[in-house]
């Protein structure tokens, strides 16, 4: 299953590799990883999606993470009211009678935009939870997809 | 003040005394210093010998031991004693050179990314880039290597840096945000445990390091005889429990006792302190105590349920706890059929060996026993030397058997020894030692002789490496590959460094010839050529339970 965690670790060099490092060296799976800084710039946040085969493995991972002398808190999300998001931009072929149709699709989701037209494809830029971007990227495979660049999720409570 | 006066200065205050490491071309400065510092410095011949030096002067008087080397290859050799040191838990600083802070990542002569080396097998580590944060990095990198789960800390320092000139400013308190380590127990938990205790029938302690990291001996001694529990040790755990006391029962796990290992799996209850459930410990997980309920201390929440699950976890320090237990404690529990069902494993299932033949190991080190009265500080090299180290001595206090635990480092017991001797230079120290384990740091005998460091060295010889070589007989048939070894005469080679050299021959001369070593004011080594396929039993094959035992004997 896959887990959201937030983690805020001081703004130093070196803490991503920490952090990193952590999770190759004891085997637990990165799905996604955003960093950035916080309001209060000596802190950052990395938001982290694992994948968690059990209770027991998250628990680790939240418990290692803690130990690392840089992290300051680390919260899951996985059983709390939170709002997360992910921003998408989709590269997708397309003719000219294809593109009214994409639009179409976007009104219907209201997640995404045409952020780019060429002659033949068009650069679609979309905000949404898990569910809004998996059903989106649903719709938008049916035309071809010719690349994805996905930032990673980030969550807040 | 330039950095490397800092550096020294911050460590005067810290209380050390003593440090062991190798000069290079990145710390010319720091050595600098140290010519005319009042900090005691043991050049040893090999940096691995250093770290492992700085560890066992840590496991020995319980200050963080403080290790120092160049950058590059002398930072590397460092490696394989600070992951050492990390496994077992043990305080220690290791401080290397680095190259010039605007050649780092130039692949500069002898660079090394030593932090990132050593990211994963330290507690912290730092790289100094300015003058000005260092004296507030050492006095961190001794709070967090000397606090909660202790271990060690590396500060990687740039040779401008150590000459870098700022005002020294001592800060008087460490304050990190990010690291607050637990202390005292939650009192719910500890009610929830006294609880446990109180109804359970067939409880046992199970101890680790821990006790002895946090100085709790008299606690769990307190605890045990009002519980009237028995207490089984892992091998980092010995000696935090009087191995003479009626209610030990010594070592559990792969190579512990029948009867410890019975005691665990026909527990009720399992009051684990300062121990990690370790997989020579618990054998097949699945299996292990099958009817326990457990209530686990320690200072590490990472730690607790990693392994087995458990009943009442109990974060903090295992002396605060362990306090805190016994006055919750109103009453002890029945167990008076427990111990005596106990007693009757330890009466049908004693750890023994036919005394025939060659001379045997295990007759050694009892006789080491009888001499010592347990009274010397053990360490011991990585093998059978080492598990026959566990099971025929006796030890009575903490701090007085040091060994390589979680990482299991042959060439660990001859510096660790040297380093517990600078650290306790009133006890006698031996190194329990395989003709195996001691060539891998054989040449700081160089280091004791030049500083009059006199330990012992006592080398169980059975021409094998000898652990590899029993599983090899029980699990490959019998195919020696490459385990057999070719020895250098160890008398001669003691005595070409200016140490002693003795050799024992017949099973009467053991008893003379250590008490004779001991009185030698020299180091010294004693060749003691044993049976050559003896193994070491009871056994616990790996990912067996660990009430199936390999017999042989036991």
């Amino acid at each position: 299953m896959r887990h959201t965690i937030s983690v805020l670790v001081e703004n130093k060099f070196g803490v991503l590799a920490r952090v990193a490092g952590l999770f190759s060296a004891r085997g637990y799976n990165i799905a996604s990883l955003a960093v950035s800084e916080t309001l209060d710039p000596t802190i950052s946040c990395m938001t982290i999606v694992v994948q968690a085969q059990d209770e027991k493995i998250l628990e680790q991972i939240k418990k290692q993470l803690n130990k690392l002398i840089d992290v300051i808190t680390v919260t899951d999300f996985t059983k709390k009211e939170h709002v997360e998001r992910e921003l998408i931009l989709v590269k997708v072929g397309c003719s000219a009678k294809e593109k009214a149709r994409i639009e179409g699709i976007l009104d219907k989701y209201y997640i995404g935009k045409i952020a780019q037209r060429k002659a033949d494809t068009v650069i679609i830029e979309a905000v949404g939870d898990e569910k809004q971007i998996k059903g989106l990227l649903g719709e938008l495979a049916k035309f071809g997809v010719k690349e994805l660049i996905r930032t990673g999720r980030i969550a807040i409570a | 003040m330039n950095g490397a006066q800092i550096l020294l200065e911050c460590l005067k205050r810290e209380g050390v005394e003593v440090m062991f490491g190798y000069p290079g071309g990145q710390v010319l400065p720091i050595f600098d210093k140290l010519y005319d510092a009042d900090i005691k410095f043991i050049l040893t011949r090999h940096e691995q010998g250093a770290a492992h030096a700085a560890d066992g002067y840590a496991r020995a008087t319980g200050k963080p031991g403080v290790c120092l080397a160049t950058s590059g290859p002398g930072a590397t050799n460092l490696v394989t004693g600070i992951a050492n040191a990390y496994m077992d838990s043990i305080p220690m600083i290791a401080i290397t050179g680095q190259v010039k802070s605007f050649l780092i990542g130039n692949d500069a002569f002898q660079e090394a990314d030593v932090t990132g080396i050593t990211r994963p097998i330290t507690k912290h580590n730092y790289l100094v880039k300015d003058v000005k944060d260092l004296a507030r990095i050492v006095r961190e990198a001794f709070y967090i290597a000397t606090t909660g789960r202790q271990g060690p800390v590396l500060i990687d320092i740039p040779s401008d840096v150590q000459l870098m000139e700022t005002e020294f400013v001592w800060p008087e308190e460490v304050d990190i945000r990010s690291y607050k380590p637990t202390l005292f127990g939650h009192p719910g938990q500890i009610k929830k445990a006294a609880k446990l205790i109180t109804q359970s029938r067939k409880p046992i302690l199970y101890v680790g390091g821990g006790v002895i990291a946090s100085d709790a001996t008299h606690e769990l001694r307190i605890l045990a005889e009002k519980i009237k529990a028995p207490v089984t040790m892992t091998m980092m755990g010995l000696g935090a429990f009087d191995g003479t006391h009626e209610l030990s029962l010594g070592m559990l796990g792969m190579h512990g006792t029948a009867y410890a290992n019975y005691a665990t799996m026909n527990a009720d209850l399992i009051i684990a302190v300062g121990a990690r459930f370790d997989d020579r410990v618990t054998g097949r997980l699945d299996a292990f105590a099958p009817s326990a309920k457990v209530i686990h201390i320690d200072i590490d929440p990472a730690s607790i349920s990693k392994n087995v699950k458990v009943d009442v976890p109990i974060v903090g320090d295992a002396k605060n706890i362990l306090g805190q237990l016994s006055e919750e404690i109103k009453k002890a529990p029945d167990s008076s059929a427990w111990l005596k069902t106990v007693e009757e494993w330890r009466a049908h299932h004693p750890l023994r060996y036919k005394d025939e033949g060659k001379i045997k190991p295990q007759f050694v080190i009892q006789q080491l026993y009888e001499i010592t009265k347990g009274d010397a500080i053990i360490t011991t090299e990585v093998g059978q030397n080492q598990m026959w180290a566990c099971q025929w001595y006796k030890y009575i206090h903490p701090r007085t058997y040091i060994s390589s635990g979680g990482l299991g480092t042959m060439g660990f017991g001859f510096p660790a020894a040297m380093g517990a001797k600078m650290g306790c230079p009133e006890r006698e120290v031996i190194d329990i030692a395989g003709d195996g384990s001691i060539q891998m740091n054989v040449q700081e005998l160089a280091t004791c002789v030049a500083n009059k460091i006199n330990v012992k060295v006592l080398i169980l010889n059975n021409g094998f490496l000898g652990m590899v070589r029993q599983w090899q007989e029980l699990f490959y048939k019998k195919r020696y590959s490459y385990t057999t070894l070719y020895n250098p005469d160890f008398v001669k080679l003691a005595e070409s460094f200016g140490a002693m050299g003795l050799r024992v021959t017949k099973k009467e001369d053991v008893r003379s010839t250590i008490e004779k070593a001991l009185q030698i004011d020299n180091t010294v080594f004693i060749d003691v050529p044993i049976e050559p396929e003896e193994n070491v039993y009871p056994m616990v094959p790996a990912g067996e339970a660990i009430d199936k035992m390999l017999g042989g004997l036991a």
